[in-house]
């Protein structure tokens, strides 16, 4: 009887889910993000300039939205935000500087990465660390499970017991398996042979 | 057979199986608490204790006394960030008519975002003007400098010029006996 998948074919099968999964996610991983709410209007005129305005505006949150960065948002604070990071590297800041301004009157929160720090350990480390040690629980789990079997082999005694109830079970199954052949043909047998 | 450990699991065991429902009651336990007592602020404000930042207002149109981080020295004030587009703000404009009538502190206003430069005038005629001095910000330069998230926001100034509270949303009667007025007591006294 031929099995519903057979495994040379679900192997074959999970290539394929996993080829049509980098297909479909390729192309937004490799898509430049859009400027989104960027309005021409705002826009300047020397495109190296705008292009570090672009470059700034992702790194920043709208404080209003909080999902989106000032570029995505057309909350008009992060309009006003656009405007004011276009302002300052007009005025000479690099951008490092515009964004440090930010920083200082919104503190980390702005960032749309959080830095690395005392404070945000937790929330960088804590995620590798969590899987780190369900991993460790699992291996000991699996561990313990095979220890248990191993650790404890059977004494004569029970050994003597166990031999008995098999041989018991065996011929009630015998039994049961002559009445049973008597009354109807064994297709689960039959089919497995 | 083989499930013969599980049914009698060992003192160890017995505890793990009750770990979920630790879990279960501990997140419970932080839930209500969260509920029953929500955080005051949305956003800490970075700016308390600092002076407030250097800035110069043109006035309203039409009403004179422009605002600068000049005039936030001297003597404790509010300074109240609100927009005629604002909502929370008309509900809580009555309320700062009832202090600037009482004569407690000088509120001063930064009339943040408004479309025509107009509009926050004919808002301030129609439902009362709290305001000392009050300044026109179009293009949120000021309420960026101050960290504004949103109107209305309403910051505690200490005679020296220092931020010393950011209160966020409207202030009622509870929050002015409850937390600023008691703040601005306390400053003047320093």
């Amino acid at each position: 009887m031929i099995p519903l998948v057979p495994a040379r074919a679900s192997a074959a099968l999970a290539v394929w889910l996993v080829a049509l999964m980098l297909g479909l996610a390729g192309p937004l991983l490799l898509a430049p993000t859009p400027a989104g709410a960027v309005m021409p209007d705002e826009m300047l005129d020397d495109p190296e300039m705008e292009a570090r305005a672009r470059d700034i505006g992702e790194q920043l949150r709208c404080v209003v939205c909080q999902g989106e960065s000032i570029d995505e948002s057309n909350a008009p604070l992060a309009r006003d935000m656009r405007i004011l990071v276009r302002k300052r590297l007009s005025q000479g800041d690099s951008n490092q500087e515009v964004i440090d301004y930010l920083q200082d009157r919104y503190g980390d929160f702005v960032l749309m990465k959080p830095p690395f720090k005392p404070t945000t350990w937790v929330l960088w480390l804590g995620p590798p660390l969590l899987l780190v040690a369900g991993g460790i629980g699992v291996a000991m789990y699996y561990r313990g499970r095979r220890g248990e079997s191993a650790a404890a082999p059977l004494s004569p005694s029970e050994e003597a017991r166990l031999q008995a109830l098999l041989e018991a079970e065996d011929a009630a199954a015998n039994g049961r398996h002559d009445d049973a052949a008597n009354g109807r043909h064994d297709e689960s047998r039959g089919g497995r042979a | 057979m083989r499930d013969t450990p599980a049914a009698a699991p060992s003192g160890r065991r017995r505890w793990l199986y009750l770990l979920p429902v630790g879990v279960f009651l501990v997140l419970a336990g932080i839930f209500a608490l969260q509920l029953a007592d929500p955080p005051g602020q949305v956003l800490p404000s970075e700016l308390i204790d600092r002076p407030v930042p250097e800035f110069a207002l043109e006035p309203l149109p039409g009403r004179g006394r422009p605002l600068t981080s000049e005039h936030l020295k001297g003597e404790v004030s509010l300074v109240n960030i609100f927009g005629s587009w604002c909502v929370a703000c008309v509900q809580e404009h009555p309320f700062l008519v009832d202090i600037k009538n009482t004569g407690d502190v000088p509120i001063h206003g930064i009339d943040w975002n408004e479309r025509n430069p107009e509009d926050g005038m004919k808002w301030l005629q129609r439902f009362g003007d709290p305001y000392d001095r009050a300044g026109l910000d179009p293009d949120s330069e000021v309420a960026i400098a101050f960290g504004v998230t949103g109107a209305p926001e309403t910051f505690v100034v200490d005679r020296n010029g220092v931020i010393r509270y950011k209160h966020s949303g409207p202030i009622t009667p509870t929050v002015w006996s409850k937390t600023l007025k008691p703040l601005i007591e306390d400053l003047r006294r320093q």
